[in-house]
């Protein structure tokens, strides 16, 4: 069953120095393999050991000792016990950790990365699959696609890997029935299409008898594709696309041996580089050109993606550990607020707002994560309401960072949009994060320096600018209290603007619907706006339910220090429900109206807003006479 | 342009150089232990590589126990010397005044010299960032080690306080008092490692070539009487054998293998053809099998 190539290599004995020069050309590849204790994982790492030669003699001999000790094969091998390590492990018979393995053939080197399938160790097999160009998936032949399956292959499309190998092992116990492979395969397709996986291949299999392992079983005639070895050797994981694409380098350390070499050492994350290239710096924007692609035994004409350069550039520009090297064509794009799914991998929850530490490539900031908009149940894909993140769980959620940082969709690299969370107090890797996008794109847009600033804007209207934002329920009194308030200033000659929800909806924002999301780019939007009109010199008073912290958080980041005056116009539900202006909370109690704030949409109240107006002790005269106040001094 | 492809060592020699300029960047006082053997070779080969042109910006480290292999002693001074780096070498001096060796003391020579020893060197020079060249395919328990392996305060190692390695980012950040250990090499196997020396020309003990060396074969092991302090048991008497050593440590606790393979390119044909782990000369390991793992435990590296 086991083809010879595997476990000698002739060459080796007749002709070393041959040997060595086309093993130095080999190339690598590494992969995770996924699947559940049950799913025979182990014993197939354990095969692909065995039949590419890595188990010596005495290892095979105590593998054959404690296969007869504690083994589950009766007297054969049991070559799970190769793979699992840890002696607490052995003891509970689980894999609790990644665990890297490797093994050659005459075409590659391979890194495995050995992961738990079970529910609680999905921290485990992202980290694996974060590194990984390839993934196995597993599939007990008795037991078809089951939640595990649909929840491995979510988190493998999650991290990004583009080639997928469904093996369906354990084939020997059903008798190698064509039919009973056909119909897993079918299962699997109609599920991995409504992921977005494009494509997999799929090899029927078994670990335990060696079938369809290095060579072609008799045991499947029916099946014409490649056995799961060859496969592996020949399969393109284009680890040359990155070179593909433009320039970057994070410099990783600044290279000051004397004052006459200052040169960036980094690992090309993507593209080439070369003597003569024009790159920009980023975030700060600086460009040169490429002077020396400085190495160990002589300067080299080019270096590409995946190889740890030093690079000099041809005018001394500040540069420094954290920033990006990038083609100047090409830049990144820079921001510090994003969407991002998030991996949750410590025992202690996530909590929205706190400050972590958020490394991407080579930079450290200091980042906050909102509330998550939902989390995802790994196992359906089901997006659910969630207020945290606890371990092992995942959810997209807005991250905004206290600068500006270089970045790259996930999607499009791994190195410029990976990043991992670490607590500030007990420095643990608390979560790994995936961005998708900016939420704020200004930054990738150079300002345009106006010489009427802001200063003198508000100098011309003899005030000092302000937003006023008034938060509460539906039928809190929020536009009453605006409304007033304006009329009020007009009066004291103050330039004013009133920004209403219902209006806003009408023109700007009538895109935008009532779920989570949408919500959330209603009030960015208006909080852009509110922004603008400040440095236009206004005083502007805004009237949304705006129903979540973070948003609020977020627009008042947006604004000067001190500019923003949040206005908690705090009326209970049910005297808003009473009073029901509109006839909308009518609606949404008989459920004509979905995702009403206070009724099946929550409302969080401030912790810390400016000024609290309690509408049933006041009233919205006097509201306004409290708000100018702190408004005017 | 045509894409060029990277060869398994050259995206192995990346990864090791990015993990040695996260360490620098990171750490306030890093150090490189030095152990004089082939993957040391290559670690210090590899940072020369890294910071090119500084030299590498840390100073290496031998825990010596003095009974290491003469022809050890003679290449540690002068590569130290060649990568322009300080050579820090320490002996336990408890270890030295208690006079603890390998024949009469067994395990407690590897505690006392090598775990204690190590413990006090990193505290006595307040070093928190220690490179070491352990290999994830060495051994069963190593396969689960990370890169940055973190230590507490007294150099424990709790494979639940271990923190999870994504992508190319490392979290070196640690209270006062903790330290890391990290494992440039991790991804590297035996036969990456002679690959990559005989393609760099990397200079290495001549220990592992054959050549005839006065030898004795006790409990299964065949040991070489590198220096007058062996004491022969009754009717031992030194043979002269054509050995060499795929693995080196303290002479009296290294066995040697009878081969005739004189350069590089035999000593791997030797090694592809062989068919026990590299590990099997090292007496250390056959205590139990689990042994590796609570030697880590309690701070051996």
């Amino acid at each position: 069953m086991t083809d010879p190539i595997y476990k000698t290599d002739a060459l080796i004995a007749e002709n070393i120095d041959a040997y060595l020069e086309t093993h130095q050309h080999k190339t690598m590849l590494r992969f995770i393999t996924c699947g559940s204790v049950d799913d025979g994982k182990s014993t197939l790492i354990g095969r692909l050991l065995y039949d590419s030669k890595m188990i010596f003699e005495d290892q095979l001999a105590a593998l054959e000792a404690d296969s007869k000790r504690v083994g589950t094969q009766g007297q054969e091998i049991d070559f799970a016990l190769l793979v699992d390590g840890l002696a607490a492990e052995r003891e509970q018979g689980i894999t609790i950790d990644v665990a890297y393995r490797f093994f050659a053939t005459e075409k590659r080197k391979f890194i495995v990365a050995d992961t738990p399938g079970h529910e609680q160790y999905t921290r485990n097999m992202v980290t694996g699959a974060s590194t990984a160009d390839l993934a196995v998936i597993l599939i007990d032949a008795r037991k078809g696609v089951l939640t595990q399956t649909r929840r491995h292959s979510y988190l493998v499309n999650l991290l990004g890997i583009r080639h997928i190998v469904l093996a369906v092992n354990k084939m020997d116990l059903v008798d190698y029935d064509q039919a009973t492979y056909d119909r897993i395969v079918a299962d699997y397709r109609a599920f991995a299409t409504s992921i977005g996986i494009k494509d997999f291949t799929a090899i029927p299999i078994s670990g335990f008898k060696g079938d369809n392992i290095t060579a072609s079983s008799e045991n499947t005639p029916w099946y014409s594709g490649p056995s799961l070895l060859p496969y592996l050797e020949a399969v393109e994981v284009n680890i040359t696309a990155d070179q593909e694409q433009p320039f970057r380098m994070p410099v990783q350390w600044v290279n000051r041996p004397n004052l006459d070499f200052r040169g960036f050492s980094g690992m090309i994350a993507s593209g080439t580089v070369k003597p003569g290239d024009a790159v920009r710096v980023l975030p700060s924007g600086k460009t040169s050109t490429i002077a020396r692609v400085v190495a160990f035994g002589g300067d080299k004409d080019e270096a590409v993606a995946g190889e740890s350069v030093t690079l000099t550039l041809a005018d001394e520009i500040d540069c420094s550990r954290g920033q990006v090297i990038v083609a100047s064509k090409a830049p990144l794009e820079v921001a510090d607020q994003f969407e991002a799914s998030v991996v949750w991998m410590d025992e202690h929850e996530m909590v929205a707002g706190r400050a972590y530490w958020l490394k991407i490539g080579a930079q450290m900031v200091s980042a906050k994560v909102a509330q998550p908009k939902y989390e995802v149940d790994v196992n359906t894909q089901e997006h659910l309401a969630a207020k945290t993140l606890d371990l092992n769980s995942i959810g997209v959620a807005t991250i905004t960072t206290d600068r500006e940082i270089p970045f790259a969709p996930y999607a499009e690299s791994r190195d410029l949009g990976g990043f991992i969370l670490i607590d500030k107090i007990t420095n643990h890797t608390v979560a790994a994060g995936i961005i998708h996008f900016s939420l704020r794109r200004a930054s990738n847009i150079h300002w345009q320096a106006t010489d009427i600033g802001r200063d003198h804007h508000a100098a011309m209207k003899h005030q000092k600018p302000a937003v006023v934002w008034l938060t509460g329920l539906s039928g809190s009194g929020k536009s009453t209290i605006g409304n007033a308030l304006e009329k009020k200033l007009a009066r004291m000659n103050r330039h004013t603007f009133l920004l209403d929800g219902d209006n806003v909806r009408h023109g700007l924002n009538k895109d935008l619907g009532f779920t989570e999301a949408d919500r959330v780019e209603n009030v960015r939007r208006v909080g852009e706006v509110a922004r603008l009109m400040t440095d236009a010199g206004l005083i502007v008073v805004t009237a949304f339910i705006s129903p979540f912290r973070s948003e609020r958080d977020m627009v008042r980041g947006m604004m000067e220090p001190g500019e923003f005056i949040e206005v908690f116009v705090d009326t209970p539900l049910s005297v808003a429900e009473e009073r029901d202006v509109k006839g909308l909370y009518a609606k949404a109690r008989s459920g004509q109206l979905k995702n009403f704030t206070g009724i099946d949409s929550p409302y969080e109240a401030p912790d810390n807003a400016e000024i609290r107006i309690d509408t049933t002790a006041m009233t919205a005269d006097e509201a306004a006479d409290k708000i100018i106040e702190r408004l005017i001094p | 342009m045509p894409a060029k492809t990277l060869t398994h060592l050259q995206r192995l020699e990346a990864e090791s150089i990015h993990i040695m300029r996260e360490v620098v960047a990171q750490a306030d006082k890093p150090v490189m232990l030095y152990s004089v053997g082939k993957d040391s070779a290559v670690m210090l080969h590899l940072a020369k590589k890294a910071f090119y042109p500084s030299p590498p910006p840390f100073p290496l480290l031998h825990v010596d126990t003095t009974w290491k292999f003469q022809d050890m002693y003679k290449l540690r001074d002068k590569a130290a010397a060649e990568a322009g780096m300080e050579l820090l070498v320490y002996q336990n001096p408890e270890a030295k005044e208690r006079g603890i060796n390998p024949f009469d003391h067994g395990a407690l020579h590897t505690d006392m010299w090598k775990t204690e020893g190590l413990k006090q060197a990193l505290d006595l020079y307040g070093f928190d960032a220690a490179f070491g060249g352990a290999r994830r395919d060495e051994e069963k328990s190593r396969a689960k080690e990370r890169v940055f392996s973190f230590r507490s305060a007294n150099h424990r190692w709790d494979p639940k306080s271990q923190r999870p390695e994504l992508w190319r980012l490392y979290n070196a950040r640690k209270a006062k008092g903790e330290s890391m250990r990290v494992f440039p090499i991790s991804n590297w196997t035996e036969l990456d490692i002679w690959q990559y020396i005989h393609l760099e020309g990397i200079e290495i003990v001549p220990l592992y070539f054959s050549a005839p060396r006065p030898t004795v074969v006790r409990d299964g092991l065949t040991l070489m009487v590198d220096d007058e302090r062996f004491p022969l048991r009754e009717g031992e008497v030194p043979v002269m054998r054509s050995i060499r050593f795929r693995t080196l440590g303290c002479y009296p606790l290294t066995g040697a293998v009878e081969s005739e393979a004189k350069t590089l390119p035999e000593v791997i044909q030797e090694m592809l053809l062989t068919t026990t782990s590299e590990r099997q000369g090292r007496a250390i390991d056959h205590d139990q099998a689990a042994s590796m793992e609570k030697k880590k435990q309690e701070g051996y590296f």
